[in-house]
């Protein structure tokens, strides 16, 4: 029977498994992705504790993240259109020109 | 069991059979969008990801955020990522060369750490805890989602009002960030463009298809004019012009 430290432990996998997606990825679309996958984890575990103490504040929390990660993801991708527009180029390793 | 029974918690073999069933597709999403190598696949892994989510949401009592996983994550967020890859990154593979060597096994080797101790110290701290279930706190209102509008409008309305506001900025910014500015003067006008059609030098008329009044009808055969010659305007400049020998274009007395 899954309890609360099922959906808890999952929710610790997934976040993990976008974490590494963000260091071992190079398009800046998938990493965006990786991190829709690390908010999603975190939505997981807040809907879990919940449900855990009976309380819909936990659930209000996970509506904040889905709206919060909305908005990130309008403008993080129309930075994303306009770095492409300027280098050709989707890829985070090209835009490395405040390195030298 | 009969501890949790008493505790009022809605573990049912029907959830049993769900989470068990959904887990391992969640974390086969998860980790085919981590590993495909097309950016398009793995925005759709992370779409089957996002549904087990949203089914694992309405599973423990939360319906509305479980419909709006599905609306607005599935349905809004991944085809805006969609539309964006179709016009950015859709053939760009990474690249398998390291910027800083050995950085993805280090990656890969802390990131199984982190996931063994994120998931077994949870696991072994919530272990056999009972949940209290939102049966009551669902009930209070008359349903989950009357709920969750009585604390978003009454203890959290400023936050409410702030991620309204957040919104519109983003909405703003990204039409900011990805505006094109035209200088008038940039394009032709249509009259600009029909005089310079009509000027002297330059023929108006539209150029002849390829293999017009020719013995082909294949477009790397050029158009003849009325004298016999091949017309050079129906010749793209990039094919090399290379006409058949006499002994070529001979009948080889293949068909008899």
């Amino acid at each position: 029977m899954p309890g609360p430290e099922h959906y808890v432990a999952l929710s610790a996998l997934l976040f993990t498994i976008g974490a590494v997606g963000v260091l071992v990825r190079r398009n800046a679309i998938v990493l965006f992705m990786c991190i829709e996958l690390m908010l999603n984890a975190a939505n997981l575990a807040l809907v879990t504790f919940a449900r855990l103490h009976g309380d819909l504040n936990g659930q209000v929390m996970a509506f904040f993240v889905m709206v919060v990660a909305a908005a990130e993801v309008v403008v993080g991708l129309a930075i994303i259109m306009l770095i492409f527009r300027t280098r050709r180029s989707a890829s985070v390793d090209d835009s490395n020109l405040l390195k030298y | 069991m009969s501890v949790l029974l008493a505790q009022g918690v809605e573990v049912t073999a029907g959830e049993a059979w769900t989470f068990w069933l959904l887990a391992p597709i969640a974390v086969i999403g998860a980790l085919g969008m981590v590993l495909a190598r097309n950016a398009v696949h793995s925005a759709l892994w992370l779409v089957l990801t996002m549904l087990a989510l949203g089914v694992f949401y309405v599973v423990q009592s939360a319906p509305f955020l479980g419909l709006v996983q599905v609306v607005v994550y599935t349905g809004a967020i991944m085809m805006l990522f969609l539309f964006v890859l179709m016009l950015v990154g859709r053939d760009a593979a990474d690249s398998l060369i390291e910027t800083l060597r050995g950085q993805r096994a280090a990656a890969v080797l802390v990131g199984g750490g982190l996931a063994a101790l994120l998931a077994t110290g949870t696991y072994r701290w919530l272990e056999g805890t009972p949940a209290a279930g939102l049966a009551e706190a669902n009930a209070e209102h008359g349903g989950n989602t009357e709920g969750l509008a009585n604390l978003l409008f009454s203890r959290w309305v400023l936050g409410f009002e702030l991620t309204g506001a957040l919104l519109i900025v983003a909405a703003l910014g990204a039409l900011m960030l990805t505006h094109i500015v035209r200088e008038p003067g940039e394009r032709l006008s249509q009259p600009e463009q029909m005089r310079a059609r009509f000027a002297p030098g330059n023929y108006p008329a539209p150029k002849p298809g390829p293999g017009v009044f020719a013995t082909s009808s294949s477009n790397t055969t050029p158009a003849k004019l009325p004298d016999g010659t091949a017309s050079p305007r129906s010749i793209s400049p990039i094919l090399p012009i290379r006409e058949l020998t006499a002994a070529e274009a001979a009948d080889k007395e293949t068909e008899r």
